[in-house]
Order: structure tokens, then sequence, then C-alpha cells
């Protein structure tokens, strides 16, 4: 009886330093610090630019109540929407190219070869750049009459091309300075997920009579699936604000060829000083990335093979 | 130090500047007998200026400043974009941390006077404790001072920089065709148009097609044909015929004779496609004019023609462009920070910025001034065209609030022209568009 009582106070000792109440008035002062932090820099902020959202508000002007004019503007704006989509198909091509790049590049580094580690010290230089920078440097290559890219192609026999001065390449050569930067981002997910992988199963496709085709698409792919996946979602969220590079080589043009939501939003919040409209504008892209980020967390809890060996 | 010598006359002051190492500048001194230039001594200024060949001079002077009247300068210099951004935000809060604002008056007038936003200083320029007796009003060109003061007379500020809009063109490409710099608008397009040979791609004409940056081009022509974007009663006229026929101009200009690539090309592009010998006339302001006679970066030094608009349909116009200085209603040093302006656009100080190309001192006593000419490091044909685009100044946009807007929205219709659209139909659609833009900026 007696080594029955004992066990029974052993396991509500247990359960009891197990399951703290975690509201005991003791634990406030170390939560109180974190909560004015996130209240000051996360909630206020929002908090007031929703307020702003509702208001007609132009610096130097007086600032009325709007309701919810601000939001029906946003509805029939077309440059808004036309800032969308332009978004959608940068975002798109700009986690696409790197992705699939990066994916080749680092099974390429994963084989043994000479100067291996040297030239994956090149590849990964671009990551390392400032992206003003970069947009300066590039800027002066696409230049259709003085850049370096013409006169390479000038030398194969193609003719000049107008890279970001063209309505219709001013996207895929955004693009392409965004691939040309982040690629070895992915190679670099890549790679780690590569040097995870057990040699068991490519033994047995060896036995099988597998080729290196059968190898990558039913072994490889799927177990650096998860990888894949965040390089996604790094990618993805990186593309979607993407500002600097964009602002700093075309500002949006020509026209508003190359405007996304992030370039109009600035203009219209600090060329055109409209904090109101702008306001919304950011409400709107905001609701966007969270509905963008929770459809890559579920596709990403799809992919992840640890659950998938429990299921 | 004896306090005479802290007071100075025009003699003593002479004397000090000497041994500052500044004998060698021309003009004569701001000062006079009456300034007590040391009134504000131990006073600390804050300064906004724009980072442009004018702030950088302001910059490299400080020091004499300092010198001159005790005061402590903190200057700070951002590039025009950022520059109009932050003075924005702080002036609309109330409390800038700034005395002095160097404005772009073509985009912030009519905004800094809604606002309330700068000082009234007629009263500083008519007493003669704060302000040298050289500087008066007469001496400000016309353009200058309609800048300057507000709707109700009031000085706002001080002009302190113009720039004309000139063509820039190049006499051995003009010779190698037998053509002479053109005195008309179809001139100014036949020529482009013969000088053009895309096969050793050079090209007649060059100019800005970048969105917002594109405006005052069109607006340049339009003057031409004797129009201006807005009308006497503030209502847009830029879909009547002179708008719509300047519109066909610049497309004409920009698809026939220009680089490929020039809805991207903002002045800085059109610039280095000049420098190369390549292009025949680019049409851009006064103040970008120092580069082209550099050899270090131009292969058309000694080249390039300057040459004051040609005559439009109906009138010849420069189109015309300034920068002021004034000081903030929220200073709460008025007096010392009107001093650090009038300093600023001192006889000697435009003298060094018109000798050095930087740019184009408002004050008509400089530019007439025989010895400062003589040290002005520019070709005479950059001074004639300066002097001779004075005669025929016209301000190149609009005095609105939303001059941003105004550019952005009829950029993009310039810019869609350079691609083949419709001039009439862009031009209504973009009016469309900025129509209740301005209506509720002046509402």
């Amino acid at each position: 009886m007696a080594s029955v009582s004992i066990e029974t106070a052993r396991t509500e000792t247990a359960n009891k330093r197990s399951k703290p109440n975690r509201l005991a008035p003791n634990y406030w002062p170390f939560v109180v610090p974190a909560l004015i932090v996130i209240g000051a820099v996360i909630v206020f902020p929002w908090v007031f630019t929703l307020w702003m959202s509702v208001n007609s508000w132009t610096l130097g002007q007086e600032q009325t109540f709007a309701g919810l004019d601000n939001y029906i503007r946003l509805a029939t704006d077309f440059r808004f929407w036309e800032s969308l989509w332009h978004t959608l198909i940068f975002t798109v091509l700009a986690v696409v190219a790197p992705l699939f790049l990066g994916t080749l590049a680092a099974l390429i580094f994963d084989a043994q070869f000479p100067l291996r580690g040297f030239l994956r010290g090149v590849f990964v230089m671009p990551m390392m750049a400032t992206p003003v920078a970069i947009a300066l440097v590039w800027t002066m290559m696409f230049h259709p009459q003085l850049g370096v890219l013409n006169y390479l192609l000038s030398l194969v026999g193609i003719g000049p091309q107008e890279w970001i001065y063209n309505r219709y390449s001013v996207i895929p050569s955004l693009v392409l300075v965004e691939t040309w930067q982040w690629t070895p981002l992915i190679m670099l997910i890549v790679l780690g997920g590569l040097a995870s992988l057990p040699r068991e199963p490519y033994e047995s496709a060896e036995i099988d009579g597998a080729n290196a085709w059968q190898k990558f698409r039913y072994l490889t792919l799927p177990m650096i699936a998860p990888f894949l996946m965040i390089g996604v979602i790094i990618r993805a969220i990186d593309a979607i604000k993407s500002f600097d590079i964009i602002y700093a080589m075309t500002q949006g043009g020509p026209g508003t060829a190359s405007e996304t939501i992030n370039i109009y939003l600035y203009n219209t919040a600090f060329s055109y000083y409209d904090i109101g409209y702008g306001s919304a504008m950011a409400v709107v892209f905001f609701v966007i990335i969270v509905a963008l980020s929770l459809v890559l967390m579920m596709v990403r809890a799809r992919t992840n093979w640890s659950d998938m060996e429990t299921r | 130090m004896s306090s005479s010598f802290w007071k100075p006359t025009r003699r003593s002051f002479l004397a000090g500047s000497a041994a500052l190492g500044a004998a060698g500048l021309v003009g004569s001194r701001p000062a006079s007998a009456a300034v007590d230039w040391k009134r504000f001594a131990g006073t600390t200024l804050e300064v906004n200026l724009v980072k442009s060949p004018r702030g950088d001079t302001v910059i490299k002077y400080l020091a004499e400043f300092e010198a001159l009247t005790g005061i402590k300068v903190n200057a700070e210099a951002t590039p025009e974009q950022q520059q109009r951004q932050k003075a924005t935000i702080e002036l609309s809060s109330g409390k800038p941390s700034f005395d002095v604002i160097h404005l772009s008056y073509h985009v912030q007038k009519r905004q800094f006077e809604k606002g309330g936003w700068l000082a009234d200083i007629s009263g500083f320029l008519k007493d003669p404790t704060l302000t040298d007796p050289s500087l008066t009003e007469s001496d400000f060109a016309e353009a200058g001072l309609t800048f300057a003061k507000d709707k109700d007379g009031k000085l706002r500020s001080l002009p302190f920089s113009v720039d004309y809009w000139i063509v820039y063109w190049n006499k051995e490409l003009f010779e190698k065709k037998g053509l002479a710099y053109p005195k008309t608008f179809d001139e100014m397009a036949a020529a482009a148009e013969a000088l053009t040979d895309k096969s050793t791609n050079t090209y007649g004409f060059v100019a800005r097609g970048l969105k917002n940056a594109n405006v005052p081009v069109w607006t340049t022509l339009m003057l031409g044909y004797g129009a201006t974007p807005l009308g006497p009663d503030g209502k847009l006229r830029t879909t009547s015929d002179e708008a719509v026929e300047a519109a066909k101009l610049y497309q004409r200009l920009m698809t026939k004779s220009a680089p490929a690539g020039i809805s991207g090309f903002n002045w800085a592009e059109s610039q280095s496609a000049f420098l190369q010998g390549k292009v025949g006339m680019w049409l851009d302001g006064v103040g970008f004019a120092p580069p082209l006679e550099d050899p270090q970066k131009s292969r058309v030094v000694g080249k390039v023609g300057y040459g004051v608009m040609p005559k439009g349909p109906k009138a010849q116009a420069a189109a015309t462009t300034g920068d002021g200085i004034g000081v903030t209603a929220g200073s709460q040093k008025k007096e010392a920070a009107y001093l650090f302006c009038q300093w600023v656009i001192s006889k000697e100080m435009g003298a060094r910025l018109l000798q050095a190309g930087a740019g184009v001192p408002f004050r008509q006593s400089i530019l007439a001034d025989a010895e400062v000419r003589k040290g002005v490091t520019m070709p005479s044909a950059w001074v004639d065209a300066v002097a001779a685009s004075g005669k025929v100044s016209q301000l190149a946009l609009p005095v609105i609030i939303p001059v941003t807007e105004f550019r952005d929205i009829y950029g993009v219709g310039l810019t869609n022209m350079i691609g083949g659209a419709d001039p009439a139909t862009e031009l209504k659609t973009a009016t469309a568009q900025f129509e209740p833009v301005l209506a509720k900026s002046e509402g």
C-alpha cells in the first residue's frame, strides 16, 4: 500500500511539473517586454495602417474619414490590377527559373570533380552582392547601345535587344537579374538536401537496373522535394516583395510595364503622398501575401517526407 | 579679435576673404557695412539640400559662411527624389528637423505654398540690417520671382538657380550632312531624320523617353505651339490641338530619329548617348553641359553647339525649371536661416555656380558681370545660349500640387506613343485620369 501511495504521489508531482500554470502572475514580468515590442512594432503599425486606409489623407492636406472609398477605388483602378498582374508574372518567373537552374547546379556540384569547392564558392558570389549595386551594373549591361550584352549577342550574330528599355522584354530581363542573384541560394538548399539523402535506395535501384534519369525522377526528386519546397517558399516571399532591383533599374517603366504592387504602393504613398490610398493598397497586399503563405505552407506539409513516413 | 573685425566693413571683409584664400574669386562680398553678419554667431542651423551640383557647391564653400557669421551649419544633401520625400514628410509634420530647405520650384512650389511650409521673408529682404543692398527683387529674372512669390505676392524663398531647356547639337555630324542648326520645329525634325543612319548607329535626336522624366520634353514642345498644360482659368489644356500637335512631334522625333530603347532613357542615358558622338541633337536642361566638355568623359569635346530652343509654329520658348532656397515656417532661427539663404545666392556663390557650369543664377547682375563671365569654364556658346534662353523663358511645368502625378500619368501616355499609340487618344485618356487628381488637390 505504502509503495502504491508513493507512486501516486510521484505521478501527481510529475503531472504538476509537466503542466505548470502558464497564467500564474509571477510569469507576467517575463512576458510584458515581448508584448510591448510586438505591440509597438507589429500591432500598432498595422492598426494605424488599417485606420489610415479608411481615411482620405494626402500629406499637406486635411485628413477626412473616407470609409471604404479607398478600397472601392482600388477595385476600379486599372493601374492597380495591372501592377498585380506584373507582380504575379514576376513572382512566378523569379521562383521557377532559379528553382530549375539551382537544382541543376546542385546536381552538378554534388558530383566529385576537380576545383569543385572553388567553383562552388564562385557560384554563390552573386548572392552576397548588394541588390542596388547589382541593379546599377546590370542597367549598364542592358544598355541598348553601350551595354556589353548586346555586344556579346552581336558576336554570335544576334541583333541588338532592348532588354529593360522595352515594355515586352522588361519583366523577363528583371527576372534574369533575380535569377542570376538567387540561383545560388536554391543550389545551396538543394545541395544540403542531396548530402542528406540515404545511399540504400540508390543501391537497390542500381540492382534493379534503373538508369540515371529513373534514379533522379523516382528517387532524388521525391526525396529532395521538401528542400525544393523550402526554396520555393523563400524565393516566393522574396520575389513578391522585390522592390530594390526593380526600382533601381526601371522605376516600374517603361511606362508602367514593370510596375509591381510594391512600386505602385511606394509611388502612391511617397511620390503622390496619398497615404490613405497607399495604406489601402498595403492592406490588400498583406492579405494576398497571407493567403499565398497559407497555400505554400499547406503544400509544404504535403511534401514533407518525415510526415509521410509516420502516416 | 576686435569687434570691428567681426562687424566687417566692405574693406575689412575683403581683406578677410583674401586671407581665407578667396582673393581669386570674382565679384564683391555679400556683406555690407550695414549687415551685421555676426549677429547670430553661436547659432546652429540645420540645412536640407538636394544632392546636385548646386548643393555640392554650397557644401564645398560652407566653411566660408561659418567663418563669416560664426553660425554652425549642419548641412545634409540627399538625392532629389529622396530629398523631396523627406522634406514633404517632415514639413507636413509641422516640426521639420531643418531650418533651411532647398526646393525644386517646378515640382514643389504649389505644394509648399498650400502647406504654408515656408516663412514669409519679404520683410527680411527689405531690412537693411539683414540684407545686402545689392540684393534687390529687381535683380532676379522674372521667372525666379514668379517661382519665389506666392499668390499674395509674399516672398517665400530666394531664387537660387535656373535651368533652361536648350538643344545640344553635334557640330561635326551636322557639318558632315551639310546641315545648319535648325531655326524651327520643322527644321529640327527634318534635320533629325537626315542625321539618322541606323546602319552606323547614328541618330538625329535624343531626349527623355522614361515615364515622368519625359513630360518636360513634351511641354517644352507645347510652348512652341503657344500653349501651356494649364490655362489661366486653371483648366487642363492637354487635349487641345496644340497639345496634340506637340505630342505628335514628340512621337515623330522619338520614333524616327532616336536610338532603340529610348522609352527607358532619362537624362543620364540621353547624355551618355550624346557623349559618344553618335547623336545629332539632345534636348534637355542647360545644367547637364559640363561633362560634354570633359575629355575624360566625352568624345565630343569642342564639337558641341549650344542652341536656343528653335521656334515653334507660334512661339519661341525656353522651358524653365528652377531651384530655390527658403526658410521653414517652423524654424525658430528664421533670421539666421535667412542670412544663410542670402549667402547661398550671393554674387560670389552665383559666380562659382556659373563658372563651374553647375547652375545658372537667377540674379541678372551675376550673368551680366563681365568679370564673372571671363571665369566661366564652359564655351562662350553655352553662356550665349543661357543668356538668349533667359529672354524667351517660360515655366516648363504647371504650378500645381500634384506635379508628380501629372508627370507620371502623362509620362505613361508619352511612353505609349513611342510604342506607336495614337497621341490624341493617349492624351485624352491621361487627361481623364488626371482631372480628378487635380480637382482633389485644389479642393
